[in-house]
């Protein structure tokens, strides 16, 4: 089906899914926002939404831009998707009840001791890896340490943690086209897939787990069994990359910018704020899809009913209008509170303060051991549909003296 | 007399009370009479929101509650309306029996259970008596020009206060359901469909309410508020008043008006602190309080968190009643 542009609607050639454009996302991203809030992309045959404003607006309101439509490109409800829809690709009422379950499980009351557990691998890993002096951010920290604390927090049994990586990677390329990079996401899917639904099931959870809370919301009579392994699910896909993504692109912000690691290492409490200018610098997650339920106007220009629009959370993060003519630096003087990395509105993430945590933590165990860090060498950015990050991130450290 | 007398409520906490003159007692609907209470010098009352009630001593036997629905525009008066209620255990009977314009009451300063959040669009719900403290919220939503929508119901007409005026005044906005003619309000059919950007402020008879919490289960967290009417008797409520804000670590004091949160306060000051949602609702703004009592307002703390009252939500959460100062470790 090919859906034609609205009249007026700037028409731009760009497609976002292009190596070149994921590779370097941000001059594409600055062509987008200044092409006006909303525009045409005909490769994709969606509406870009570019501008902070009306980026905010799409992700609040539920009812205009429904998700159950995907968050991919095409209409799940009319060509069915490659697995049961999420929590993420519902609305309310189902997605309330599905959501109220999950923030019973996960809330600052149960996030709490996660500080206290999480900090000994992190100063573990650190001491390691300052004891090598180089080391890649990527392979040997934000790969490991994600996958250190956070299945055990889920309760998840050790045999098959090797699949949540390349799940995760699933899961995210989904919900961009079917392109080389969706192919080679998918080449052991079903593998993949059968072994985290495997450790959804109740009986493969310890009784220790955010799984097992999730579960108890069964006996509890708030949702059903089959949206239990569903929600078990979304926190095993949703939970690793992402941080993965956020370790990595945080340490290449502070990398590159020799001022802030200094500030950082002398006020170490700078952390939480450190992370949260990085996710808005470098947002992990910068793509997805709505689709509207009914004609409106956004940003000045009409969309009619049951279009595509792609959500560009790296451009709104980056929006000048919003964070002044210095949005594209990194700096840690800035109130970066309010972007939208972690979404906003009813399917704003709800792991958020785990990620924030498990990246504060990281970077406290290295300020506390690190002088310096510089690039060792040029970065590598990954392929990936939708997520915005590094295959390799070499770096050198010098220690404390 | 005159001035302010003092007893301690069940947290310790100290309403103050004044005497006022009922100036009027007008008849409003059946069984259901209005007071417009002035102060004895013609002094103004003090500032108060949309929700907010005040405690009448009746007769040094009875408190009751009584939600404001005069303007909050006006503070010359006050205006509470009172339903005779056959087999109460006697404060509205009282009421109903001895109030006679001119006579003294002892009052409360406004208090408010009830406060409304800026939204761009507002389903006002109202069973019966319930209507009084809608009425200044419908005002303030009216006057900032937002999207609202009142479904008042009732057994009939003629016992549904001010169901005329408020017709008059707002016209199609305004859904009156009275049992006699139309049968029950359909609330399952105004509640079908969970809006985007829409708050539910209901109030009225328990049974009303607990159709509403149910009907409301499938709508984003923070949508509903209710008041229970028999059930403003009890609890302090938080205050629509302002307080002040100590923070400990930097050693400044803000204070924090109606109408600005803790967290704007804070970071006019340009003291840090981490957000996200700014609605109560992700858990980022999380503070630890050192002492002082919060008023939470958040949908992310446990029951028991919010008990102990260890941490809050600056976002959205402020003091409670008579709490005016909270130590913030910020
Ligand atoms: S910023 Fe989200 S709860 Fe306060």
């Amino acid at each position: 089906m090919t859906i034609a542009p609205a009249e007026g609607v700037v028409t731009l050639p760009d497609d976002p899914f292009s190596p070149a454009n994921i590779a370097e996302p941000y001059p594409m991203l600055t062509r987008l926002r200044e092409a006006g809030p909303v525009t045409w992309l005909e490769k994709c045959g969606a509406y870009a939404v570019a501008g902070f404003e009306e980026v905010y607006e799409v992700l609040t309101d539920f009812e205009t831009y429904c998700s159950s439509g995907g968050l991919g490109p095409r209409d799940i409800r009319q060509d069915a998707g490659w697995r049961p829809p999420s929590i993420l690709e519902s609305d309310p009422p189902i997605h309330t009840v599905m959501r109220r379950a999950l923030t019973g499980v996960i809330n600052p009351a149960t996030v709490r001791p996660l500080r206290e557990r999480f900090t000994g691998p992190a100063e573990e890993i650190a001491d390691e890896l300052v004891a090598r002096r180089e080391f890649d951010v990527v392979k040997d920290l934000a790969e490991k340490y994600p996958l250190r604390v956070f299945p055990d927090a889920v309760g998840i049994p050790q045999e098959g943690r090797e699949n949540l990586l390349p799940y995760g990677n699933m899961v995210f390329n989904a919900f961009g086209p079917q392109n080389e990079i969706f192919d080679l996401a998918f080449a052991h899917a079903d593998e993949h897939s059968a072994a985290i639904l495997r450790n959804c099931a109740r009986e493969n959870l310890d009784d220790t787990g955010f799984g097992a809370r999730v579960w108890d919301r069964v006996r509890d009579g708030l949702i059903t069994a089959e949206q239990a392994a569903l929600l078990v699910r979304a926190l095993l896909s949703a939970g690793v990359d992402t941080t993965v993504f956020g370790i990595g692109n945080t340490l290449a912000c502070l990398a590159r910018t020799p001022r802030a690691w200094a500030a950082l290492r002398e006020d170490p409490s700078l952390a939480k704020f450190a992370v949260d200018e990085a996710l808005r610098l470098e947002s992990p997650f910068q793509k997805f899809h709505r689709t509207t339920t009914a004609p409106g106007v956004l940003g000045g220009v009409r969309i009619p009913a049951g279009a595509k629009v792609l959500l560009f959370i790296g451009a709104a993060n980056r929006d000048p209008r919003k964070w002044g003519a210095n949005a594209d630096t990194y700096d840690l003087d800035r109130q970066a509170s309010g972007h939208v990395a972690f979404g906003m509105g009813l399917h704003q993430c709800v792991g958020q303060p785990i990620a924030r945590l498990e990246i504060e933590l990281v970077l406290k165990a290295l300020a506390a051991r690190v002088d310096t860090i510089e690039l060792a060498g040029e970065p590598v950015p990954l392929t990936h549909n939708v997520l915005r990050g590094f295959a390799s991130l070499p770096v050198r450290v010098t220690p404390r003296s | 007399m005159g001035g302010l007398s003092a007893r301690a409520d069940r947290r310790g906490v100290v309403p103050r009370t004044r005497e006022v003159i009922a100036e009027r007692v007008d008849r409003v609907a059946d069984g259901v009479v209005s007071l417009v209470l002035v102060t004895p010098d013609g002094s103004p009352f003090q500032p108060w929101e949309p929700g907010a009630h005040i405690d009448v001593h009746l007769g040094g036997q009875y408190v009751r509650q009584y939600s404001l629905c005069s303007s909050p525009k006006d503070l010359s008066h006050l205006r509470v309306a009172v339903l005779d209620v056959p087999g109460s255990r006697g404060g509205s009977r009282w009421i109903h029996r001895n109030v006679r314009p001119g006579d003294t009451l002892e009052i409360s300063e406004p208090r408010n259970n009830f406060p409304v959040r800026d939204s761009r669009k507002y389903l006002f719900l109202a069973g019966g008596i319930g209507i009084t403290p809608i009425i200044p919220m419908i005002e303030r939503a009216a006057e900032a020009g937002r999207d609202w929508r009142l479904v008042y119901g009732g057994r009939s007409r003629a016992g549904m206060a001010f169901a005329e005026r408020l017709v008059d005044e707002y016209g199609d906005r305004v859904d009156i359901v009275a049992e006699d003619e139309r049968g029950r309000m359909d609330l399952a059919g105004v509640l079908a469909m969970p809006r985007a950007h829409m708050l539910v402020y209901a109030c009225g008879p328990g049974g009303m309410l607990s159709a509403v919490e149910e009907l409301c289960m499938g709508w984003p967290p923070g949508s509903l508020h209710t008041e229970r009417f028999a059930a403003t008797a009890l609890g302090p409520g938080s205050v629509a008043e302002p307080f002040e804000v100590e923070l400990a670590r930097s050693g400044k004091t803000v204070s924090v008006p109606t109408d600005r949160t803790i967290l704007e306060a804070v970071e006019d000051v340009g003291v840090r602190v981490l957000s996200s949602c700014r609605q109560g609702l992700c858990g980022t703004c999380e503070t630890p309080v050192v002492s002082g009592e919060p008023e939470h307002r958040d949908a992310v703390l446990t029951q028991d968190d919010q008990d102990t009252g260890a941490t809050m939500m600056i976002c959205v959460s402020r003091a409670a009643a008579g709490c005016g100062r909270l130590v913030l470790d910020l």
